[in-house]
Formats: structure tokens, C-alpha cells, sequence
């Protein structure tokens, strides 16, 4: 039965917790001794470790079903489980179902953040890596290939990664609608919290040009600064310094109004034809909500940016359905290009390429 | 196939292909995908040839500039919108203009065909065959396809500035370009326009100081006002004075006066000579 002989094990955020994920996590130097065992498997042809936050996955091209009890035995030797607990977590697919698992993986829609596309690189970048060191072979090969196209096509017939799901980048995004491109723009960060920070950093990972931190506690301000690559602003020069800002992300523990709408106001008088925009992240919030009133002046909230998150989600959620009715459509015949093939593979007993070995 | 095909039988191709234009940008809105540029802009592309040709037989017909009458002002406006587009939306890769573009000039040319009364008369020798003029006119009415396009980016403006204001970025307000993009589109096109509109009075004044008797009161003046009302607005942007959405409501409301005094302007041209049939 050649269903059994393709198969994926492992375990994901579906079936395991975080603390039992931080347990089965494997570094990179960890993953690369893995490997190494793996390949001496007897009847493992080919395999692929995907290891990401969320999921540790075995795929992997067997002659017997004993392969995949082997690889399931040395992992958890390596990561101190035993079987038992470890089948309490464990995700195991075969066949077809093994092969739509990949392609849903890949499209984002197993993602704990439904659609997000970070995992289509983490995909490519585990298949690289098996296939520089020989570990895979003509199935995977094909599997992988497949799954990226498939990834391709989901996004771009559905609208499953359209829109942003998290706060900080539901941000960034209303930042471009507003800038075009965030090279230019100058962003002032107020306060110095975790809120901040992440909001801060999804800037920066979208190419904002220029951060400057500013808090009640300058040392606090200057301590972020310094691992955001940013400059420290001491905290009252702010209402001085705002004109200088296009985006003002405000996250402070501040009891009162931090920004007011006079100073909004008397910062958009020396910058009239240049937008202002305001992420107030604070709680209670920090800028006065009658600034939003003022030309060229946007003002989002928390709850402007959770609700469009929500609705992005939603949205997403919204497009499951066609999302996997392209993804069964190609994983079936994927899998009945690929099963007759599998079986007259196995029949020849050609072994993993030398490299994949250990020596 | 094409041979043998009148001038408003070129220009209903072209319309159409506008309006598919239209069809396809609103097809692909609906559906949530990013507009496909290379088709939108292939059949504006084909529209603006078909739109050309017909208007080069007009011209050659009437022996000049398709200049005599409403519908041909009007199709000459839609033309000359679409050039700037395939010049300058094309060029700064503005989503969503093309789509604007092509319902701008399918509603302006298949309005323009369906009301035969337009095209039913015109005046011949409108230029008194002085190619100054002729050059006044037709740099005047390319200024209008300018501040077409004007009116079309301070739409998107107003429509990304409303999805912005009123926390709702999403669903069709995805697809428009961003704020400082489509302020610094206007500017410029704003720039372009009352460049060419005072090029465009620059020529003709050479022409009516030399014959003041031949003037026409009414078009020099809602001529001279509409330039000055460019212009205006122009100055007080660069000053600072007129910004955001008050400045896309001026390119929005300026186009639609400019329009408006078409009517005047051509129904005041008319009154003067005795109008000729349209040799077809």
C-alpha cells in the first residue's frame, strides 16, 4: 500500500501546547545532528524536517512503516520525550492526507495566523535545506515543488492573505495607505513599552527611515533606542519636536492626554501639506481624539486598529472554504501523479544519495 | 475588416473599448484582486488607437482640428485625457487611475455619441485658417484633458482621504494609491494644466489684440475665468493656503465648471456663423 509509504509526523500548534512546542523546538545545530541520524535510517528514502515556531514536521518517503516509527523514536531520544507522551501531542498523516497537509501548510492556512505568508519561506528554506544535503529525491521533490505552486495560486486567486491580522502590521499598512512608501517618513515612538516596541519594529522591518524614541524616563528611552538602532528624544521636547514627525506611534502609561488637539493643531500649522498620523496604543489613550478632526491629521487607536484586524481576519476566515477546495483539487492530483510513481520507486530500491548519509 | 469604417464608427470602437476597460476594473474591484495594468492598459491602449483614428478622419474631413462642434470638443477632451494617462499614470504606476481613467472616458464619449444632436452641425472654418488659432484651441482643450486626469486623482483623494477619516481601509479602498501619492499627482498634473491653458491664452491673445471685432465676449471670459481659477487654486497649494481635501474638492468642482462652460463657449460660437452639415 504506497499511501503508508509517504507520510508526515511531528507536531504542530493544533495538537501541542506552547510550553510542550518549546519542548519539542530544535535549534539549528540540534536539527543538523538530526538530520544526520535520519539519513541512516534503513528505508527512509527521502525526507524534509520543516521547523518552525509552531511545528516540528517529519516528511518523509519510506519503504516499510517501521521508517516512520524509527524517526519518531530517535526524535524523541533527541528531545528527552517518551513515546507515549510524545503520541499525546503527535500529528501523523499518510498518503493523500499527508500531501494536502504540505499544501496547507504551505499556503498558510494551517498557520496559527490564518494566510500569513511567513511560512511558504520557511517551507522553501527546510526543502533547501534537505535537498542540498541530498535528502530528497524524486517524490518530495515533486511534493515540494507542487505545494509552492499551489501556495502561489491560493494567494493569488483567494483573499486569503489580504489584509493584515495583527495590530502592529494593520499599522504599518494604514502607514503606507497614507505615505506610499515609508523610506522618507519619520516616526516618533512614544514610550518605551513592549506595545511600543513591537509596533516600532514592525516599522522597521517595512523599511521606515527614521525612529526616535521618546520617554518620561530618558534612560529607558535610550535603552530602546539603542537596541532599535533609534535616537533617544528627552520626553518634553516632544510637543516642540512634533512638526519634525510624520507617524507618532503613542504608547505610553500616561494617565492623561500626552499629545493634545493645540498641539496637534500647532504641529500641523508648520507642516500643513504633510500628513500626520497618530497610533495611539495607550490605554488610557494618550492623544486627544478631537486632533483626528484636523486636516491631514489621521488618528487610529487601539480599537480602529483591533477592529480592522478582526475584520482582516475575518475576512480571511471568510475564504477557507475556496482556499480549500483549490488545495484538494491539486493535492489529488498530485497525489495520483505521485502514488504510482511512489510504488515503482519503492519497487527499485534505489537508496538516498551518498551525501544525505553520515560518513 | 476596419476598411471603409466612418470616423463615429472608429470613435464607438474606441468607446467601447473604454467601457470594457470599465467592465474589467469593476469586475476585478469586486472580486478583491489588485487590478490586472497590463490588460486594463493594453485596451485603453487599443481605445486611444481606434479613438485617434477616428478623430484623424474627422480631421481630414473637416480639413483641421475636430474642434466644431460639442461632440467633438467632447471627444477631444476624453482624448486627450487618455494621452496624459498613457504618458503620466502609466509612468508613475498609480492604481486604480487606469480603471478612472477608462470610466471618465467611457462615460464622456458614449454620452458624446448618444446624443446626435451634438455632432448634427458644425461650424467649418472655425480657425479662420490661421493655424495659431487652431494651435489656441486645441492646447486649450488638451489643458481640459489635463485637469480631467485632475479631477480624476483628486477623486481617488477624496475617496482614500473618506476610507482613511472614517477607519475603513479595506475592501475596494485597498486598491487606491496612498495620500501624499495621488496629492503629489495633482500637483503636478495641476502645474501641467494651467502651464498649457496659459500657453494655449498666451496664442490667442496674440490673435484677438490683433482683431478685437472677432473676439467672442462670452468665451473669452469663461475662458479667462477658468484659467484663473487654475491658477488660483495653483498659487494657493503652493502657498500652503489650499491642502488635502479642500484641494481635491477644488480639482473635482474646477472640472466640473469646466465642463459646464463648454456649452456656453460653443453654444456662443454657433450663434455667430450659419451652421454647416457634417460631411460623413
Amino acid at each position: 500500500m504506497s499511501a503508508d509509504h509517504f507520510f508526515v509526523l511531528g507536531a504542530t500548534h493544533h495538537t501541542a501546547p506552547i510550553e510542550v512546542r518549546e519542548r519539542l523546538s530544535v535549534d539549528a545545530g540540534a536539527a543538523e545532528a538530526l538530520r544526520g541520524e535520519l539519513s541512516s535510517i534503513p528505508g527512509l528514502r527521502e525526507f524534509t524536517l520543516v521547523n518552525t515556531c509552531n511545528r516540528v514536521e517529519f516528511y518523509g518517503v519510506a519503504t516499510s512503516p517501521s521508517a516512520a516509527v524509527e524517526v519518531q523514536s530517535r526524535f524523541c531520544a533527541r528531545q528527552r520525550f517518551t513515546a507515549a507522551e510524545f503520541e499525546k501531542f503527535r500529528m501523523s498523516l499518510s498518503g493523500f492526507d499527508a500531501v494536502r497537509h504540505l499544501l496547507e501548510v504551505t499556503a498558510g492556512l494551517d498557520s496559527q495566523m490564518l494566510g500569513e505568508t511567513e511560512i511558504l519561506g520557511q517551507v522553501k528554506e527546510a526543502y533547501g535545506a534537505a535537498q542540498a544535503r541530498g535528502q530528497t529525491g524524486p517524490v518530495l521533490n515533486r511534493v515540494f515543488q507542487k505545494a509552492f505552486q499551489a501556495a502561489k495560486h491560493v494567494r493569488t486567486d483567494t483573499a486569503i492573505s489580504s489584509g493584515q491580522v495583527s495590530v502592529a502590521n494593520v499599522a504599518v499598512d494604514l502607514a503606507l495607505n497614507i505615505f506610499g512608501s515609508l523610506a522618507k517618513t519619520r516616526i516618533l515612538l512614544l514610550g518605551a513599552g513592549d506595545i511600543g516596541e513591537k509596533t516600532a519594529k514592525a516599522f522597521q522591518s517595512r523599511g521606515a527611515g527614521s525612529l526616535s524614541v521618546a520617554s518620561r524616563r530618558l534612560e529607558s528611552a535610550m535603552e530602546l533606542a539603542d537596541s532599535l538602532g533609534a535616537f533617544a528624544l528627552p520626553f518634553w521636547l516632544m510637543p516642540v519636536k512634533l512638526a519634525e514627525f510624520d507617524i507618532v506611534v503613542c504608547a505610553t502609561a500616561a494617565p492623561d492626554t500626552v499629545v493634545s488637539h493645540a498641539a496637534a493643531q500647532t504641529a500641523m500649522k508648520q507642516r500643513p501639506a504633510r500628513p500626520l498620523f497618530f497610533i495611539d496604543l495607550a490605554l488610557p489613550r494618550d492623544v486627544d481624539a478631537a486632533a483626528a478632526k484636523l486636516q491631514n491629521v489621521f488618528l487610529y487607536n487601539l480599537d480602529d486598529l483591533a477592529k480592522i484586524a478582526d475584520e482582516n481576519r475575518a475576512a480571511r476566515e471568510a475564504e477557507v472554504g475556496k482556499c480549500r477546495a483549490l488545495i484538494n483539487t491539486r493535492a489529488d492530483a498530485l497525489w495520483k501523479h505521485i502514488e504510482p510513481r511512489l510504488q515503482a520507486s519503492l519497487n527499485g530500491n534505489s537508496p538516498l544519495p551518498e551525501q544525505g548519509r553520515p560518513a | 475588416m476596419f476598411a471603409g469604417l466612418t470616423d463615429r464608427s472608429w470613435l464607438w470602437l474606441a468607446a467601447e473599448c473604454y467601457f470594457v476597460g470599465l467592465l474589467l476594473g469593476t469586475w476585478s474591484l469586486t472580486r478583491r484582486n489588485r487590478q490586472s495594468g497590463v490588460a486594463l492598459n493594453t485596451i485603453i491602449a487599443v481605445g486611444y488607437l481606434f479613438q485617434l483614428t477616428g478623430l484623424w478622419l474627422r480631421g481630414r474631413a473637416v480639413g483641421g482640428c475636430p474642434l466644431g462642434n460639442t461632440f467633438e470638443i467632447f471627444q477631444f477632451t476624453a482624448w486627450s485625457a487618455i494621452t496624459l494617462y498613457l504618458i503620466v499614470g502609466v509612468t508613475f504606476r498609480l492604481s486604480l487611475l487606469g480603471y478612472f481613467t477608462s470610466c471618465l472616458a467611457a462615460a464622456v464619449t458614449i454620452v458624446s455619441l448618444a446624443i446626435p444632436a451634438w455632432d448634427a452641425t458644425r461650424r467649418e472654418h472655425i480657425f479662420g485658417g490661421n493655424p495659431w488659432i487652431e494651435l489656441h484651441a486645441a492646447i486649450a482643450l488638451f489643458s481640459y484633458g489635463v485637469f480631467a486626469l485632475l479631477a480624476l486623482t483628486s477623486f481617488m483623494f477624496l475617496l482614500r482621504n473618506f476610507s482613511l477619516k472614517h477607519k475603513m481601509p479595506g475592501g475596494g479602498f485597498t486598491f487606491l494609491p496612498s495620500i501624499m501619492d495621488l496629492d503629489s499627482m495633482s500637483v503636478r498634473l495641476l502645474v501641467i494644466g494651467v502651464t498649457l491653458l496659459s500657453i494655449s491664452l498666451a496664442v490667442g491673445a496674440v490673435y484677438w489684440l490683433r482683431d478685437l471685432q472677432s473676439v467672442n465676449l462670452t468665451k473669452l471670459l469663461l475662458t479667462v475665468t477658468i484659467w484663473l481659477a487654475y491658477a488660483v487654486a495653483l498659487g494657493l497649494r503652493l502657498k500652503g493656503k489650499l491642502l488635502a481635501q479642500r484641494f481635491a474638492w477644488a480639482g473635482v468642482i474646477l472640472f466640473g465648471l469646466a465642463l459646464l462652460s463648454l456649452w456656453p463657449v460653443d453654444a456662443s460660437r454657433h450663434a455667430r456663423p450659419a451652421p454647416a452639415r457634417v460631411s460623413r
